[in-house]
């Protein structure tokens, strides 16, 4: 039967934003026991949609017309009260951040108990025997434990459990779950999804699941509907969407979704641009009643990339390949090793080091300054060397068409642009050193599925017309299959296999290698 | 741009805007309201507000004009706010910007020097100052304004402390641009306008310590300034109160002034209020 039925909603945007409603007669169904996948790019309502259903839109948006209903029963009819007792009881949600989302001066005992308590007032002692069974059900290891853990204590993805955990408590109707893996290890997220199918199969609950990510979709999805600009563009069960798709919007969605095949191997250089040689690096305590371990992020790192072409370093959270990135331009000391760029050893000086090596950066809205123009930020690293004025603005010029933005657009700020957009400018900044080598640093995770085809179509040319030697850094191995010659996977501050990408894909060596790859979401419908 | 607007758009900030521009007024045109020397005697002394046609705002224990030294008054204090504000946010940025972006060592010694600074009460170390060097309306000044640096240091050190790890700056340091560019260039624009606002309240909290110098008679006797009004309604509060009171009230709206100048300028450069509206 259907649970949640949204009809015709419209919401509208304050005035003065860049369209007149967030959503806009958008109309979805979620029956129990059904996986309601909501997919868009940044900007395409369904975050909207999903704190419309919890009655928790943000200051400034309203309903302007359409209904929801959950059970039958009519939601926008609903006093501040009444919502009160339909949040958490009758709809739960897991949001994206489980650190955010929990408190974290409470233990997760206390906070998961609160929900029979405040919902249903049971006593402390029947509360923590029924969260100590909930800890069970989402698989913790050691449940006993983690009721007497703080947030801080545990791993994301335990924290994730946690929230499942909490979210599952009163045996609501429909679960509404944003994006609750994307802050995830791929790894954590395969078995985060496995524990949301699973419990939701048990309880016949409804589930109305937002991702941008067309590999979760094809995981977890009974139903698929997706959004662009406030409106759902197509909707249609999983197999359909995805195998079928009937409207461009989706077709390019899916064509943008980077595939799991290695490319065609390249011959490479025989000339070595960059080595790095045991390199280690140690994240020590500091202070008098610090009692952490120092932690090695760097343990003996070695690899070299041939001139040309690209080294793909592979790892998930706390591997220490972005430790790796900020050794190897120099913005962190090493502790031991040496990075090596066109045979001689990183000079220490930062203005000689800037013509070797440059970087960027993951986050496009941090890594600009706000209050400079763009042109000018592009320019100053070679004025600061040396380079007339004039001469930088007029390269800067020339860079900026050559990373596919308007020339012109040098005088302008960071506000104004788009986070793809952003990116390519700082692919400009560092290009305007002539460096080396250029280290990307997960360039293109903070950017929509489409966005992010388009920076790496933008990279790989770049290289092939400039000769450009990259050493990328990234989570995602089909990120790194779009690219790369050769990979380097990274576990622990130790690099656990490398090799040219083609050979690690069709035969990885080592278990930790297979295991990135096998929790790929939705391999078996994008391998092919 | 966005920043005028939205400046513009706040009624507190025009009420304060309106109210420091009629003191601008105020102050400047004092010597072609009242031409003769305000501290010169007028007439009788102590006639009230109203008495005698030719002082509106009446006399003061001596037979000075009120009226004159109210305009004239506000000259000087709106000289000591502004100069001593100066003074004290240049020598607070300075030491919370070098604190803040190169931490370690330098940043606990300047910290130290600062908790120093800070552990004296504020009016005493002026009393000091004031004491060792003599009241001129300059060494007033100049003592109020290194009196009053310490928050804007320590605020701009916390600004500085989060600024100088984020990528913008980290991308400048690998384009191999040195520590004055990234700190001038990059981080002190970013690290502003909390800096700005907090500025309104250290050039109250000047005016206000002058006047409690001059209440105390220890402020340049020389100059008509309202503090020195108000220490000579001292002595007749009871019976003609109006003497402490005018000058009272012109501190008040001068404070008013500032702080919803400065309450404006916070709406204005926190982008995230001035979006909301």
């Amino acid at each position: 039967m259907t649970r949640l039925l949204v009809d015709r909603l419209t919401v509208r945007l304050p005035r003065g934003a860049d369209r007149s409603n967030a959503i806009e007669n958008v109309s979805l169904s979620v029956a129990s026991g059904e996986i309601l996948c909501v997919v868009g790019e940044s900007g395409s309502g369904k975050s909207v949609t999903a704190s419309a259903v919890m009655g928790l839109l943000a200051p400034g948006l309203a309903i302007a017309g359409g209904g929801m209903a959950l059970s039958g029963e009519d939601l926008c009819a609903l006093s501040p009260e009444a919502w009160r007792g339909v949040r958490g009881r009758r709809i739960a949600m897991v949001f994206q951040e489980p650190m955010t989302a929990l408190n974290p001066l409470m233990n997760v005992g206390a906070q998961i108990g609160e929900m029979w308590r405040v919902h249903l007032g049971l006593d402390a002692a029947e509360s923590r025997s029924r969260a100590l069974a909930a800890l069970r059900e989402v698989n913790l290891p050691d449940p006993e434990g983690a009721l007497r853990a703080f947030p801080h204590e545990l791993s994301g993805g335990q924290r994730q459990r946690v929230m499942i955990a909490m979210a599952l408590a009163l045996e609501p109707e429909v679960l509404i779950c944003d994006e609750p893996t994307t802050a995830l290890d791929v790894t954590t997220q395969a078995q985060v999804l496995a524990l949301i199918k699973d419990l939701q199969k048990r309880h016949g609950t409804a589930v109305l699941f937002i991702t941008h990510d067309f590999g979760v979709v094809a995981e977890i999805a009974d139903r698929v509907a997706v959004m662009r600009l406030g409106h759902v563009v197509e909707e249609g069960t999983a197999r359909e969407v995805l195998t079928n798709p009937q409207h461009d919007y989706t077709r390019a969605l899916l064509a943008a979704v980077p595939g799991l095949r290695a490319p065609e191997p390249r011959e490479l250089s025989p000339d070595t641009v960059l080595e790095v040689r045991g390199l280690t690096k140690t994240y020590a305590s500091r202070g008098l009643f610090r009692r952490r371990k120092p932690v090695r992020a760097l343990d003996g790192v070695s690899m070299t990339l041939q001139r040309g072409s690209t080294l793909a370093v592979v790892g998930e959270s706390g591997s220490g390949k972005s430790t790796l990135a900020r050794c190897v331009v120099g913005l962190l000391g090493t502790d031991g090793g040496q990075v090596v760029i066109g045979g001689a050893p990183l000079p220490t000086n930062r203005r000689d080091a800037a013509q070797l090596v440059q970087m960027v950066f993951q986050d496009p809205y941090a890594s600009l300054n706000p209050r400079r123009r763009v042109g000018a930020q592009v320019a100053q690293g070679p004025i600061a060397i040396g380079v007339p004025a004039a001469a930088a603005m007029a390269e800067a010029r020339r860079l900026f068409t050559m990373v596919g933005l308007d020339a012109e657009a040098v005088d302008r700020f960071p506000h104004e642009f788009s986070g793809g957009q952003r990116q390519r400018i700082g692919i400009a900044r560092a290009l305007a050193m002539k460096p080396e080598v250029l280290v990307a640093d997960e360039p293109v995770s903070a950017l929509d599925v489409s966005v992010q085809a388009q920076v790496l179509a933008l990279l790989r040319d770049l290289q092939d017309r400039l000769g450009l030697s990259i050493l990328f850094i990234t989570h995602d191995l089909r990120v790194a299959a779009q690219l790369c010659d050769v990979v380097a996977v990274m576990r622990n501050g130790v690099v656990e296999e490398a090799g040219p990408i083609q050979s690690v894909f069709a035969a990885p060596r080592s278990d930790y290698t297979r295991s990135l790859i096998e929790a790929i979401p939705g391999r078996a419908l994008f391998s092919a | 741009m966005r920043v005028l607007k939205a400046y513009a758009r706040s009624p507190a900030a025009l009420i304060g805007s309106a109210i420091l521009l009629a003191l601008l007024v105020m102050g400047l045109g004092a010597s072609w309201f009242y031409p003769n020397d305000p501290l010169g005697l007028a007439g009788r002394p102590l006639q009230w507000p109203g008495a005698n046609p030719r002082f509106p705002l009446g006399t003061d224990p001596s037979g000075r004009d009120i009226a004159a030294q109210l305009f004239h008054g506000a000259r000087i204090s709106l000289l000591i706010g502004f100069v001593a504000t100066s003074i004290a946010v240049v020598i607070g940025i300075a030491i919370g910007a070098v604190a803040g972006f190169y931490g370690g060592a330098i940043d606990t010694a300047l910290m130290r020097l600062t908790e120093a600074f800070q552990t004296v009460p504020n009016f005493l170390l002026l009393l000091v100052l004031v004491a060792v060097f003599g009241s001129t309306l300059q060494t007033v000044t100049i003592a109020i304004g290194v009196v009053s640096w310490p928050p804007v240091a320590r605020l701009t050190r916390a600004e500085f402390l989060s600024l100088r790890t984020r990528e913008f700056v980290q991308a400048c340091r690998i384009q191999g641009l040195g520590d004055v560019h990234l700190i001038l260039r990059e981080v002190l624009p970013n690290a502003l306008p909390p800096v700005i606002v907090y500025a309104s309240v250290v050039m109250a909290v000047a005016i206000l310590l002058e006047s409690a110098l001059a209440f105390l008679q220890l402020s340049d006797p020389n100059v008509p300034s309202w503090g020195n009004l108000i220490g000579l309604g001292r002595s007749v509060l009871r019976t003609e109160w109006y003497v402490s009171a005018i000058p009272g009230f012109a501190i008040l709206l001068t404070i008013l002034g500032v702080s919803l100048v400065g309450q404006g300028l916070n709406d204005a450069l926190n982008p995230r209020l001035a979006g909301g509206r």
